[in-house]
């Protein structure tokens, strides 16, 4: 008998809830979880946007008069920098990929009845609630939200008087963080597990799509990762408030002496990236497991290179974890050091390369069918493609002493993380809403939707590569007083009209959102044609996601176009190929 | 819709292909003995990553219109798992192009870095602090003398923002100044450090930038070739008036900086 | 068949993490969930390496680490060891007969869960009395510890030594004050799984909870005796 069938009905003890309470508030039931995490990163998204309006309003009106907020004050738009930052980071690109779509699709493509810690799942979704509304509450405190930027480096963020929102702000603010990293501890446990253990009977790992395997990766980034965050944390909350001095030498601040000595602020870099770069990969794994399923999917094509891929993203993985150092070049850290981490930095641009030309090698000579999540999946591509080229010049210390800190690095990073991730969640949207509310969401919405976001993106961030090679810093709240920056203004004027466009463009895809929920054409099982698992099942899933019957597993997950079959597609399930195979 | 993506796309890549290739904005003119050899690797990166951009965008745009759905009138499409010669290839040409210039690039890292500066510099100590560029100069007894933290009082002016430690012999001929001065053609060595949080001092025409790190005195060194003003700009955040923390740096002849240097250690007697 | 359901890693997790292999449908299932458990705790215990981890590192880092002095503009070193006090042994020797009681507990627990292996599975036959209170006691061993480690914090204040005095105190504050953390955190995970039988919970549930918390407790041991260990010895 198959252990895993016993797994079901053993590990799936709870019967369906029932109360209200049960079925939607302290749900056990991953699809339900998923979901909350979903909209918890979409409220997220929606705040983190509207701070990043207010940043691009005040760079090109500095004296401008807001309603209900009055003029911006340059601590202020530091405040909305940070905070942007810290949301978005974490409530949106860690949490909507994973916790969102991770917790509702593995344990289905995987052909399990739920994730293998329910109680677990439910408590890791409620404390990053938590930790949300805790980031939330530090606006709301007397000096208001932090302002040393989501990095937080310290001395500025372990000074209380380094700063106005340094206060009470910036101690909510680590606070929240730390109830992250504990939330996101939890997960990567409940999702390593589940992926190690509780695969259907024929599911093996190579035989999973490319979205579990990037699940479970960036489970092991993370469960890595966010210890080191956590400690970080503790340790600069101890030198905000126990007057340890764990980053803080002997420093003054506001002419008095700050009552610190013999710390280090580099050590806060080493800890605070060493977290930080397997991060930015948590952010964009995910998306590369799901373009990999959608352009194998509407291009009726196998991934091209299947295990290449595999290989490509455990290297980015294990790689991500050598490369820290890239982020501190012009820190005070050894310059041997530095060679030595820039070396790692660019071998890590060769596992991109290789999924980018798997990417394109599948859907040469394709059959392309442009439905909505092909849209932004094709659009992943060239979004990853532009913010990945960036990558080798600031890989390059030599390069980096003029680019580190101005505006090429945050065009490099928004392009990838803040524009090239999210399509990959507006791509999943769209793939997974007729699973998951058995409608479609509508078609020619989605078509504008996507065209605002390409085009309006691109004119938000390319242009960020020319003010960097101008020498345009970051994290500056005016661009007044230095003359060489008054040629710039135009550009940043360009791009802030692109961004009015491109944020009301966002508000045609929560109205699609809301409204195909009750409205949208009614879907059937598998609309799409695809051939992974939560395709065989009913929609929405039943509780057990397959209604006592547990699939068996007889093909890889890219059967498409299969010589000699009656369709261009053979489910997972379907034993057809077992002869050929 | 093949072929809208097509255009979009390749417009898109053309159109911010074109800025960089105008060099509509683009680095300062350099003015260090570093500068042309950084620009000359940054060209070489440039070119080619330019080149896998553009190859990358216009391939994804064509196949995007080459491989669209026809209906009837397209084949079935290619049954292929991938080619394990094609993956071993571009591994191994990505690998080369990546870590080739890395390594091309690391001697010049290794020239501007490894090594001291060289004896006879110009020294120059770089003081940042919340909001704020200080320069002190060791005087004739090229010394710099003790500063002390407590002693910090910015209302008593730049030797007093510094916290200078009258005390110390090696003190009295020290003098700080708002505005750095050197001279042409000779390397300066900067002694970095900063008062209250991280600060980075950046001189974007001399292709300059390195975080002064409280706690920490780091050397650097650079050579200024060209005569002319240069903005500083402070380069980490620091705090509410990073945007305006710069300063100016003055590169002039010997015998102007002479004359300088004369004028403020004689206000020092 | 167990064999085609997996691939060969997780078989041989399986048998590293104690599959009882192919006995009655009861027991299978049972070996399920414990190997499950199981797993789910070593992935767990990973992410607690690595806090501690990283505290080690800033510790090795921050003890080699010169400063500025500014008076004579040269870097020196200042880290002053802190002077251990000895009732940390006796705190130790505490722990250790805890994770003694703690494996007996587990056995017991095991035993209870399978009558069926009761004289087959070396694993799980010891020489324990039956009808011990192991775990209770591991418990109380637990707060004693955790009250030892109080009065050492005690002793330590009176010696003028607090979490702020200097480099030393504050990493040895916060290594045993995150390491006495985790362990109230096992203490609690014993009460719940003693509540298991009161509870009415079946036999296997309380197999599972001692179980794991058995496996976190020694692993909490070991880590303490590491942290004595980085304290006295690391250069």
């Amino acid at each position: 008998m198959a252990t895993g069938e016993f797994a079901a009905h053993g590990a799936h003890a709870h019967a369906a809830p029932t109360s209200w309470i049960r079925r939607y508030v302290f749900s056990l039931d991953h699809k339900v979880i998923g979901m909350q995490y979903y909209f918890l990163a979409l409220t997220a998204v929606f705040v983190g946007m509207m701070l990043s309006l207010l940043m691009r309003i005040h760079l090109i009106w500095p004296a401008a008069s807001l309603p209900l907020l009055g003029e911006i004050k340059p601590e202020t738009y530091l405040s909305l920098l940070t905070m942007h930052g810290t949301i978005m980071v974490f409530f949106v690109l860690t949490t909507a990929p994973q916790g969102g779509f991770g917790n509702y699709f593995l344990p289905i493509q995987i052909g399990a009845p739920d994730m293998a810690f329910p109680v677990l799942n439910m408590l890791s979704f409620w404390v990053t609630a938590l930790a949300f509304f805790v980031m939330i509450a530090a606006f709301f405190v007397v000096g208001g939200a932090p302002l040393h930027g989501w990095t937080g480096y310290p001395p500025l963020s372990a000074l209380q008087s380094a700063g106005p929102g340094e206060g009470l702000g910036a101690d909510l603010w680590i606070i929240s963080i730390a109830l992250f990293c504990i939330g996101a501890l939890m997960s990567a446990l409940n999702f390593i597990t589940t992926t190690l253990d509780m695969r259907a009977k024929g599911m093996t790992m190579m035989r999973m799509p490319l979205t579990c395997w990037a699940w479970f990766i960036t489970a092991i980034l993370g469960l890595l990762a966010f210890g080191v965050l956590l400690s970080a944390g503790i340790l600069l909350l101890l030198d905000r408030n126990a007057g340890t001095s764990f980053f803080v030498p002997l420093v003054t601040i506001n002419g008095q002496l700050a009552g610190h000595k013999g710390g280090s602020p580099l050590l806060w870099q080493h800890l605070f990236w060493f977290f930080g770069h397997p991060e930015v990969y948590i952010a964009i794994l995910p998306a590369m497991g799901l373009c990999s399923q959608l352009l194998s999917v509407f291009s009726r094509k196998p991934i091209f290179g299947y295990k290449a891929m595999v290989y490509a993203m455990l290297s980015i993985g294990l790689l991500g974890f050598m490369v820290w150092g890239h982020h501190m070049f012009m820190s005070g850290m050894s310059p041997y050091t530095a060679f030595a981490f820039s070396v790692m930095t660019m071998a890590i641009g060769v596992p991109s390369a290789i999924k980018t030309f798997n990417w394109l090698g599948t859907i040469w000579r394709g059959r392309l069918r442009f439905t909505s999540p092909m849209l932004f999946a094709l659009g992943f591509v060239s979004l990853f493609v532009s913010g990945g080229i960036s990558g080798p010049f600031l890989a390059q210390p030599v390069l980096d002493i003029q680019l580190h800190d101005t505006y090429f690095v945050v065009g490099h990073f928004h392009l990838i993380m803040g524009v090239a991730s999210i399509f990959g969640i507006f791509a999943a949207t769209y793939y997974w809403f007729p699973k998951m509310f058995g409608r479609m969401m509508n078609e020619s919405l989605a078509r504008w939707h996507f065209f605002i976001s390409f085009i309006g993106t691109y004119a938000i961030f390319m242009p960020m590569h020319y003010l960097g090679m101008a020498g345009h810093l970051r994290r500056y709240s005016q661009l007044t007083e230095l003359n060489y920056l008054h040629g710039l203004v135009p550009l940043q004027t360009f791009m802030t009209y692109a961004a009015f466009v491109t944020i009301a463009g966002q508000f045609i895809f929560l109205f699609n959102l809301f409204w195909s929920m009750k409205f949208g054409k009614k879907a059937s099982d598998n609309p799409w044609e695809a051939t992974t698992l939560e395709w065989t099942t009913a929609t929405p899933p039943p509780h057990d996601n397959f209604g006592g019957h547990m699939p068996v597993v007889h093909n890889g997950p890219y059967e498409y176009s299969v010589p000699g079959q009656p369709r261009d597609f053979v489910m997972q399930t379907d034993p057809a190929l077992a002869k050929a195979h | 819709m093949g072929l809208v993506l097509l255009v979009v796309i390749w417009l898109i890549t053309f159109i911010s292909g074109y800025f960089f290739i105008a060099k509509t904005w683009w680095l300062p003119a350099g003015a260090s003995v570093a500068a042309a050899g950084i620009d000359h690797h940054f060209s070489t990166t440039y070119i080619l990553m330019g080149a896998v951009f553009v190859a990358a965008q216009v391939i994804l745009g064509y196949f995007a219109w080459k491989y669209r759905d026809r209906g009837s009138a397209s084949p079935q499409a290619q049954y292929t798992h991938g080619n394990n010669t094609l993956e071993i290839t571009w591994t191994v040409l990505t690998l080369i192009l990546f870590v080739g210039l890395n390594f091309m690039s690391s001697s010049i890292w290794a020239s501007e870095r490894f090594r001291p500066a060289a004896p006879g510099a110009v020294q120059v100590e770089v003081t940042g602090m919340q909001f704020a560029w200080y320069f002190r100069y060791p005087g004739p007894d090229g010394k710099f003398g003790a500063t002390k933290p407590e002693l910090q009082d910015a209302s008593a002016g730049g030797e007093g923002a510094v916290g200078l430690d009258t005390t110390d012999p090696a003190s009295k001929d020290d003098f700080v100044t708002g505005t750095m001065y050197v001279p042409l053609n000779r390397e300066v060595e900067v002694i970095l450090r900063a008062e209250d949080v991280i600060h980075s001092f950046f001189v974007p025409a001399m292709r300059f930038k390195q975080d002064a790190v409280p706690g920490l005195a780091i050397h650097m060194h650079f050579t200024p070739i060209t005569i002319g003003d240069y903005e500083i700009a402070c380069s980490q955040l620091c705090g509410l008036g990073h945007y305006k923390m710069h300063g100016i740096l003055k590169v002039v002849s010997q015998e102007e900086y002479d004359k300088w240097l004369a004028a403020r250690e004689a206000e020092k007697q | 068949m167990a064999s085609t359901n997996t691939t060969a890693a997780v078989d041989a997790a399986g048998v590293l993490l104690g599959d009882h292999g192919r006995l009655d449908s009861g027991s299978a299932e049972f070996s399920v969930r414990l190997r499950r458990a199981r797993l789910g705790l070593i992935v767990g215990l990973t992410g607690i390496v690595m806090i501690f981890v990283s505290y080690s590192s800033a510790y090795v880092v921050r003890k080699g680490l010169p400063t500025l002095d500014p008076q004579t503009g040269t870097l020196v070193h200042d880290w002053l060891p802190l002077q251990l006090p000895n009732f940390l042994l006796v705190n130790t020797l505490v722990l250790l007969i805890s994770t003694l009681t703690m494996e007996f507990a587990r056995r017991q627990a095991l035993r209870d869960a399978i009558p069926a292996m009761a004289s087959s599975d070396p694993a799980t036959s010891g020489s324990s009395t039956p009808g011990v209170p192991w775990l209770s006691l591991t418990a109380i061993l637990g707060l004693s510890f955790l009250a030892g480690q109080w009065l050492v914090w005690r002793e330590l204040a009176a010696g003028g030594f607090y979490v702020s005095t200097s480099p030393s105190s504050s990493f040895f504050y916060l290594l045993t004050g995150t390491h006495g953390v985790h362990l109230l955190g096992g203490i609690l995970a014993l009460m719940a799984a003693s509540a298991t039988s009161f509870l009415g919970q079946p036999a296997e549930s309380r197999g599972v909870a001692v179980d794991i918390t058995a496996w976190y407790w020694h692993f909490m041991t070991f880590l303490w005796v590491y942290i004595l260990c980085l304290l006295e010895f690391a250069h």
